[in-house]
């Protein structure tokens, strides 16, 4: 089964920390990167750019509306997701759980929605 | 139902549910086949004599017509045929249904309602109506909600098992202190609904807590770790002093005041081999030093009598394995107790102080009774009042009420110190 691991931290505190912090960080996520792939959950993982990119696109009544920023504005903001399959939600959560960001931020797991012609 | 189904029905029902759920991959599809089992059960078991071992008669029954339904109804639903694939794909044998593969079934069932993946309410409601087999009118009414609210709960928390897949088995190794952790939480809570909530008729209350020791009974036997036994020792010692902890009028008695000849002595003897089992352990977390402090005080004659000392000791490595404010309050009544009034309301304070604790209630009822015992009247009766204004449960106010009439009415220890800056009623009554 597919989850989505929605990854949840504070990106004011990745730009104020040290350069020597960052490349710790940076290289958690390459180890995870790695260990999820050999074990064989991972399907997708990106991380997003800060939310100061983002765009807010509505169409009403047939006309486009975009707002600067995102849809919430939260204290600690979507920066990444990982794709991934799981034999079912707890070894997910075991894999959620090994997510750098897990350790100052906080994963969402959430379970694909798969509709019968997929299956 | 008979006689002989019924005694059946009462023995065995949740574990052919929780073996069901197992075979079937679903909890409505067990619930719909544990009642179709019963109901053939009932239609031949008179005709046909009672088999020889009930509860595989009842799973072999419920899961053949789980299936046999299945079948006519995959051609309308998708969703439910890839149940039925599992319930008919999965290979089961006569040893899937051995004692020891339905024990873990139980735990299994215990470990699935109380996944720390499922909101806390849903964990209980879930609980009680599957492990504990409660009606959901019954849950309702403990929880002093609608039956149409805790049967949603359910629903949802059913919903999220469903399409989530939170997986039907014991928890791994390695996540079994904190799985566990949420198992022993949900335990206690039902036992504290069913002991200390104030609201709901207490026979409702007396059912909820004696369910509580039942699960506790349980994974003590399915799954003995320390805090398993610790809790159901925490248990029994409480549930020892049901019968004095309130008076006939529904008041709330302290500990100090109960009448101890009332407390059940074959309860305190059961919960204090097990605490000195959990203890001997040496592996015994919170529920077992609680369950220690417990056991001190039951072995007390009387209240004065009690060794203070010792219950401080066991606080101190409390609050080294949980340093949380209420351990540090509780602890700090116990000093009041064992070095004085003055000792106790120092640690009180600097609780109080550092802006913890606030608004509970009993922060302000403990140091009020220190201050009373202190003789510092005005504070003790402000103490008191701060404390009322905190509390929602009727006994409590009731219990509060008293001891602050009982503040006003008694005579002076000591000279009383005058307080000016308050002029309050108490100015008029001199």
């Amino acid at each position: 089964m597919r989850y989505l691991c929605i990854i949840y931290d504070d990106e004011k505190a990745w730009e104020n920390m040290s350069q020597a912090d960052v490349e710790k960080g940076m290289a958690a996520y390459f180890a995870f990167d790695d260990s999820i792939k050999k074990s064989g959950h991972h399907r997708v993982g990106e991380a997003l750019q800060p939310t100061n990119t983002a765009t807010t696109v509505r169409v009403r009544n047939g006309k486009i509306s975009t707002t600067d920023g995102p849809y919430v504005e939260t204290k600690e903001q979507l920066g990444g997701f990982y794709l991934i399959e799981a034999r079912d939600l707890n070894d997910a959560i075991q894999v959620a759980a090994r997510i750098p960001s897990a350790q100052w931020g906080a994963i969402e797991v959430r379970p694909i929605q798969e509709f019968p012609e997929q299956q | 139902m008979p006689d002989p189904i019924d005694a059946v029905y009462r023995a065995e029902s949740r574990r052919v549910l929780a073996t069901l759920i197992r075979l079937l991959g679903d909890f409505d599809l067990a619930e719909e086949a544990l009642q179709d089992a019963f109901a053939e059960a009932i239609e031949k078991w008179p005709i046909e004599g009672m088999p020889a071992n009930p509860r595989t008669w009842l799973v072999s029954a419920g899961r053949f017509r789980a299936i046999d339904k299945m079948r006519r109804r995959a051609t309308f639903d998708a969703a439910l045929a890839r149940v039925s694939a599992y319930a008919q794909n999965s290979a089961h044998t006569p040893a899937d249904i051995d004692d020891e593969r339905v024990d873990d079934d139980e735990l299994r069932l215990i470990f699935t309602c109380c996944h720390p993946a499922l909101a806390g309410d849903a964990q209980i409601a879930l609980t009680l109506r599957e492990v504990c087999g409660l009606s959901t009118e019954v849950i309702a009414h403990a929880f002093m909600t609608s039956a149409p609210t805790i049967a949603q709960r359910i629903v949802r928390a059913k919903g999220k098992i469903r399409d989530a897949r939170i997986p039907y088995e014991l928890p791994a190794r390695g996540e079994l202190t904190d799985r566990l952790d949420a198992v022993l939480r949900v335990i206690y809570l039902v036992f504290n609904e069913g002991y200390s909530a104030s609201a709901g008729d207490s026979l409702t209350r007396v059912e909820l807590s004696a369910e509580a020791i039942r699960l506790g009974r349980l994974l003590v036997d399915l799954l003995p770790e320390p805090e398993v036994i610790g809790l159901l020792a925490l248990m029994l010692l409480h549930d020892s002093r049901r019968g004095a902890r309130v008076s006939p009028a529904g008041e709330l008695v302290l500990l100090s005041d109960q009448d101890r000849s009332r407390w059940n002595r074959d309860l305190i003897a059961e919960g204090t081999v097990l605490v000195e089992r959990a203890l001997s352990s040496r592996r015994a977390g919170p529920y077992s030093l609680q369950a220690a402090i417990s056991a001190v005080h039951a072995e007390a004659p009387g209240a004065e009598a009690t060794d203070w000392a010792q219950i401080v000791g066991i606080y101190d490595v409390l609050l080294r394995m949980d340093p949380a404010p209420i351990v540090e309050l509780n602890r700090a009544a116990a000093v009041a107790m064992r070095d004085g009034p003055v000792a106790g309301l120092m640690l009180i304070d600097a609780i109080l102080v550092r802006g913890d604790l606030t608004d509970y209630q009993h922060a302000h009822s403990a140091r009020a009774d220190c201050l009373r015992r202190l003789d510092r009247r005005d504070e003790a009766a402000a103490a008191y009042r701060h404390a009322l204004s905190l509390t929602t449960q009727d006994a409590e106010r009731q219990f509060l009420e008293r001891r602050l009439a009982g503040l006003l009415a008694a005579p002076p220890l000591m000279q009383r110190e005058i307080h000016p800056k308050l002029p309050n009623e108490r100015g008029r009554r001199t």
